[in-house]
């Protein structure tokens, strides 16, 4: 073994060591008296996320980044063992309020992780907001949940659909580009994504020439790329994710539109499919929150220990989820473990400041992260980050009370 | 929308079309033949896709990957017959539901053990990898092309199979009047087992020749299902003739209403169903089964 392998040695061992003796340490920690009796239960953790259809490997992305902060702290947050309870919500909006009522009520958790779907997510808020059950969301985007409907109990590790998109218009303008087709799937994520970019891109004196939609999740579109081959516009904002990304970028390129006219949007066209888009996604630009290259300490350690643990690269949606994980670390450690102290933990959360493997972010009042937004260019398997598009960037989280 | 522009559209609604045919022919073939209802039709659409993907990694081929992804369909089909569908034939609709539902789990789970729940991408073979400019901004892959040749031949040749051969001739009565058939001496079992099998590999085949452009990715299936009913459905169950009408119609509703009505684009496609059904509610070619 070379002097490089020693530490990964070092570190599995100590992985290996503490989920051996994770159940073991129970009886021998320090326990404050007064919470003497909660200390001996486990916290209970609901994870509601998509582990079959178009985004199961986002959801297993989440949950693996989850349990590997989870593993990092030996297995406890704020003193306590977390107990999963995991149901797939197969980004099925229909479902959501029954999995998440299974979670909340059946199950009885401390708080549900959940989840990657929009609409499902909507779903969740509304459960959320009638029972006062702590939700933390790693993915879904829907502006509304940190917008009209945010609440105390409602947190967010990942971003607005607002966040990401809106900065696209900025770099597309000052490229030159003066006019835009845009191109998504039909449901809240899409819709807000492009509402976001055209709000940047019009503000600046760009004109949007034709808003094209798909049905979710449908991935035929040989039709919208004739349309946008036929309007010649300077640019394409699109979103999609997971397969319909891989397709949309294979079929763009196929159509012979890739180096007429450039194609751009959230991160999410490029993220995680790289190998599956090969060729054809060479060059495109796209914003997002996390990206390939970010040279901090933590964003070093983060990757090492999640391709050592699950042999794969973490990605932004891993991300999102390691910071759950955080997150909810800082709700627990300031109480104690004592999840039932909901109002410090509340607090906690609210002003934390997060030191994450995309950059350190903070928490806005509408309980959404304040974060830069990154310009990254895709080089061979990797989504280059070449600067950042937006600093410190806000959701305007139009419609929230508590801001 | 010009001239050009409208005629590509064309082309693009056709094209769709015919790739629909090719599973949706199974599916009728099954249902109308068997009295099947195979809900997990686009599950062996999917295992074609992933054979694709496998096989053409394994030997960097895809033609040899088709070849090979179609031999194991066969069999596929011919085991899933002969172990489960066998045992449904008199019973309810609603047990075939039962059991081909849960078989769609089990190849979802299959999936997801064998492959994982990654995207994969199938490349497109080196002398079709490559596109004819229509105008000076689109061009038009040349693969999706071939594709539609492939279709057209196989609809040539289900249709001579069906109508023209004398296996086609057993099929035809087996599906019209199974017991006279069988008082004739004809192997009505095997007859069944051969139209499952062939129903699968269709499906299969579907899924392996869309792999390139349509990649391969958990749940694949299940997209492809729907649509596929409401093929069948507005085809005529059991119509080979009907089912083609029906996809390229399809395959054109779909491809206007996402330019033309951009935000109905979901419903083009079931308005175009109920529609069909409220002007013939036997579906199109019912009779010609």
């Amino acid at each position: 073994m070379t002097a490089d392998n020693k530490p990964s040695g070092s570190r599995r061992d100590f992985l290996k060591t503490a989920a051996a003796t994770a159940g073991l340490a129970a009886a021998g920690t320090f326990v404050p008296a007064r919470f003497a009796i909660g200390q001996q239960a486990k916290v209970k953790v609901g994870l509601m996320l998509p582990y079959t259809g178009t985004f199961a490997q986002l959801g297993d992305a989440i949950t693996n980044a989850f349990k590997l902060y989870v593993a990092e702290k030996g297995g406890k947050l704020g003193g306590r063992e977390l107990e999963y309870y995991v149901v797939d919500d197969e980004s099925n909006p229909a479902k959501a309020t029954d999995n998440v009522n299974r979670l909340i009520t059946r199950d009885k958790v401390d708080v549900v992780v959940g989840t990657v779907h929009s609409g499902v997510l909507l779903g969740m808020v509304k459960v959320a907001r009638e029972t006062g059950a702590l939700l933390i969301c790693p993915n879904a985007g829907a502006d509304e949940a940190t917008g009209p409907l945010c609440a105390p109990n409602i947190f967010r590790t990942s971003f607005t659909n607002w966040q990401p998109a809106h900065p696209m218009g900025k770099v597309f303008y000052e490229k030159g580009y003066k006019t835009a087709v845009t191109i998504t799937w039909k449901y809240a994520a899409g819709e807000q994504m492009v509402n976001s970019f055209k709000e940047g891109y019009t503000k600046l004196g760009g004109k949007i020439l034709k808003e094209l939609y798909l049905p979710f999740p449908q991935v035929e579109f040989q039709a919208l790329l004739t349309e946008i081959a036929s309007l010649k516009p300077d640019c394409v904002f699109s979103f999609f994710a997971g397969g319909g990304a891989v397709k949309f970028v294979k079929d763009y390129a196929a159509a012979g539109l890739k180096d007429k006219i450039p194609l751009g949007g959230p991160g999410f066209l490029t993220d995680g499919t790289l190998e599956a888009q090969g060729a054809a996604a060479q060059g495109l630009l796209t914003t997002l929150h996390y990206g390939d290259g970010i040279e901090t300490e933590i964003n070093k350690r983060f990757q090492f220990n999640y391709a050592k643990t699950y042999r794969s690269r973490p990605d932004v949606y891993a991300v999102q989820g390691y910071d759950a994980a955080q997150l909810l670390a800082l709700g627990l450690e300031a109480v104690k473990g004592d999840i039932g102290a909901r109002k410090n933990v509340i607090k906690a959360m609210e002003g934390a400041k997060i030191v994450s493997p995309r950059g350190t972010w903070t928490m806005s009042k509408a309980h959404n992260p304040i974060q830069d937004i990154y310009l990254r260019r895709v080089e061979g398997v990797e989504n280059k980050v070449i600067g950042v598009a937006w600093k410190a960037l806000a959701d305007p989280a139009r419609g929230c009370k508590m801001t | 929308m010009d001239l050009n522009i409208f005629l590509i559209q064309f082309l693009n609604g056709i094209q769709y079309g015919l790739l629909l045919f090719l599973v949706a022919s199974g599916l009728t073939l099954i249902f109308g033949i068997m009295g099947i209802i195979n809900l997990a039709h686009g599950s062996f659409y999917m295992v074609g896709a992933y054979l694709a993907f496998a096989f053409t990694r394994a030997t960097g081929n895809l033609g040899l990957a088709i070849l090979l992804g179609l031999a194991a369909a066969v069999v596929l089909g011919l085991v899933l017959e002969r172990a489960l569908i066998r045992v449904l034939y008199q019973r309810d609709h609603l047990y075939q539901v039962l059991l081909t539902y849960g078989l769609i789990l089990v190849f979802e789970e299959l999936r997801s053990v064998l492959f994982g729940n990654d995207v994969h991408g199938v490349p497109i073979p080196q002398w079709l990898s490559y596109s004819i400019p229509l105008t000076d901004t689109l061009s038009y892959p040349v693969y999706r092309v071939a594709i539609s040749g492939v279709c057209v031949a196989l609809v040539a040749g289900m249709y001579y199979l069906i109508n023209r051969t004398r296996l086609g001739m057993m099929i035809r009565a087996g599906a019209s009047n199974r017991e006279m058939v069988q008082s004739l001496g004809i192997n009505i079992k095997l007859i069944y087992t051969a139209v499952f099998a062939l129903g699968v590999a269709l499906a299969a085949f579907a899924g392996m020749i869309a792999a390139p452009i349509a990649s391969v990715f958990p749940g694949m299936g299940n997209q492809i299902l729907i649509i596929s009913f409401v093929v069948v459905v507005i085809g005529g169950i059991g119509s080979i003739t009907g089912t083609l009408l029906s996809a390229l119609l399809i395959g054109l509703a779909d491809t206007f209403g996402q330019v033309l009505l951009p935000e109905l684009a979901g419903m083009t496609v079931y308005l175009v169903m109920a529609l069909m059904l409220l002007w013939r509610p036997q579906g199109m070619f019912r009779k010609s089964a």
